[in-house]
């Protein structure tokens, strides 16, 4: 396991739950990162602390602005931090590059290449040993892979937003990336899609076992696929909080979650956070009210009892689905 | 056929018998050396009639004059992108090569042809290779600023694909700069396209080589004023074709 060298923020027993629940070394550690841009007065990201342990499933959860975005390029290796440090594999990050594989939000696929020829470049670029015919095989099975074995020769305008996104997936996973960056990877889709894609997404990573980050603001998309939630305050000047697992056996059946206790508990953890950093929260951000619960005008959470806490109960409730 | 058919074809009729109509005034008043429509038509019908013959240098079809000019123009066109394109893409790639050429190239780019043709003579010394001078000198700058603005204005995830994939300068520039590009490409093709025909008739008249332009300066010089509206005439239909092919070519590369 690597140790900071930089001590985290005073740990809290549910960060020594994490410790305990997940022995597995870090393949992702991000140090006092800070990160602005030029012509504005604060950093957007701030005093980042983050440990991603190999394999896991790991979901920033975050309103929009809050600089979600800028945290995925930091890990991609697009973006380089003002202060602190990034580790990957015990390496620090330098430039961006195909073992970890970026799912950007607006599917960036290359209007100009089919499907196949997307991919193609991805495992040809990925994957320069390979002579012509394996690429096309290998790309061709990742296609199969999220169910797109007849769009291949299309092109990204011909297909709807959720099948671009399969696409800008399978482009991702045929690199074979030692992690995989989502950046809100469905959140330019309609509900239905999004539902579908989701549990498309929890198969995919049931079968490679990748490393995942992915950022997003919707709580139960959060929940429904990671292991760990990590929670970002509002920007600018925006840090994560500590990390909020997931105790809830695979695979997760979406209808029967949200009567688990443990899930509800989560829900509450993520909600109370969200709304006890967000000074000015907008109506148009009620999404991150859960089942049966409304976000008063003030960013207040009613009707959310007091959290109770407990390591224990919340393993014991593992075996619950 | 309905209403809007109808409109569509008799308001361009309308407005070609005004034109005619002011140009038949014109040679009847104020200006007696213009030749009627009538007597225009009469002294040019041999040469649209029949468009291919051959009577000498300067005397010759209409079809065969304009096939010169075609002929001169393609291949002052050729040499516009084979300069324009990579000047654009240096432009648009590298800040340096912006900063030092940039300046440069604005104060060029307003020369006229008739400017840069007494140049390509005392260049090149043959009138030939002059004109195509003038012409590649004075079309490629659309090409040039349309590349440059093109990919300056690739998306940049498209950019950032790259960057992840870890691709090298040549692919970046092969898989992805330059087919992002082609939209812009294009319609820089397009306007250089409009600026080379423009340039051919200064070329031809300075030069007097054989071709409309050249043809249109000589039957002035001859006092055969008829001819110079045939050429004219020539001169628009031929760059509004030239203009139109384009047009089509580029809607093809627009549609990503």
């Amino acid at each position: 396991m690597t140790t900071s060298s930089q001590p985290l923020p005073a740990p809290q027993p549910l960060d020594a739950r994490l410790q305990t629940l997940d022995a597995r070394p870090f393949l992702l550690e991000l140090r006092g990162v800070e990160k602005g841009y030029a012509g504005r007065p604060q950093p957007t990201l701030t005093r980042i602390n983050l440990r991603i342990p190999q394999g896991q499933f790991a979901a920033v959860i975050g309103c929009s602005g809050a600089g979600k975005t800028t945290l995925i390029s930091l890990i991609a290796g697009l973006l380089t931090p003002d202060r602190g440090e990034i580790f990957f594999a015990g390496a620090p990050l330098r430039a961006p590059g195909p073992e970890r594989a970026v799912v950007f939000q607006n599917y960036s696929l290359l209007p100009w290449m089919t499907v196949l020829e997307n991919i193609s470049l991805a495992v040809a670029a990925a994957s320069p040993q390979l002579g012509r015919r394996s690429v096309r095989e290998h790309a061709r099975s990742f296609i199969d892979l999220v169910r797109l074995t007849p769009a291949a020769d299309k092109r990204p305008r011909e297909l709807s937003g959720g099948m671009r996104q399969r696409v800008a997936l399978a482009r991702a996973l045929a690199m074979e990336p030692r992690m995989l960056l989502l950046d809100e990877p469905l959140s330019a889709l309609d509900a239905l899609t999004r539902a579908a894609l989701q549990d498309e997404l929890a198969r995919i990573w049931g079968e490679m076992k990748t490393t995942v980050i992915m950022v997003t603001n919707d709580i139960d998309e959060a929940i429904l696929l990671a292991d760990c939630v990590y929670p970002l305050t509002r920007g600018p000047g925006a840090t994560l909080g500590q990390p909020i697992a997931v105790p809830l056996l695979r695979p997760r059946v979406r209808t029967r979650l949200s009567r688990v206790p443990a899930y509800q508990r989560v829900h509450r953890e993520i909600v109370t956070f969200l709304s006890e950093h967000a000074t000015h929260f907008t109506h148009g951000e009620a999404r991150f009210a859960g089942p049966g619960q409304a976000l008063s005008k003030n960013g207040a959470v009613s009707s959310a009892p007091a959290l109770e806490p407990g390591p224990l109960v919340a393993v014991a409730e593992k075996a619950a689905l | 056929m309905n209403t809007q058919h109808l409109k569509a074809l008799f308001f361009p009729l309308i407005g070609i018998a005004s034109v005619i109509g002011l140009w038949t005034l014109l040679s009847q008043t104020v200006a007696p050396d213009l030749p009627s429509p009538v007597r225009s038509w009469e002294e040019s019908k041999r040469y649209i009639v029949d468009p291919f013959f051959k009577e000498g240098e300067m005397n010759q079809g209409i079809g065969r004059l304009a096939y010169y000019s075609l002929v001169r123009v393609a291949k002052g066109y050729a040499l516009a992108l084979l300069l324009g394109t990579p000047i654009g893409f240096l432009l648009g790639l590298s800040r340096s090569f912006t900063q030092a050429f940039d300046p440069l190239i604005q104060i060029l780019r307003p020369i006229s042809p008739l400017a840069w043709l007494p140049l390509g003579l005392i260049l090149f010394q043959r009138s030939e290779p002059a004109a195509l001078f003038t012409i590649a000198i004075c079309a490629m700058w659309p090409t040039v600023i349309n590349t440059a603005v093109g990919v300056r204005n690739i998306n940049p995830d498209y950019l950032n694909v790259g960057r992840v994939l870890r691709l090298s300068r040549w692919q970046m520039l092969r898989k992805i700069i330059v087919p992002a590009t082609l939209p812009y490409l294009f319609t820089g093709y397009r306007l250089s396209l409009g600026i080379a025909w423009l340039v051919i008739v200064a070329a031809e008249m300075l030069t007097g080589a054989a071709g409309v332009g050249g043809f249109l300066w000589q039957e002035y010089n001859s006092l055969v004023y008829s001819h110079i509206i045939l050429a004219i005439i020539t001169i628009g239909l031929v760059g509004y074709l030239l203009d139109r092919l384009m047009g089509l070519a580029e809607a093809r590369f627009q549609r990503a």
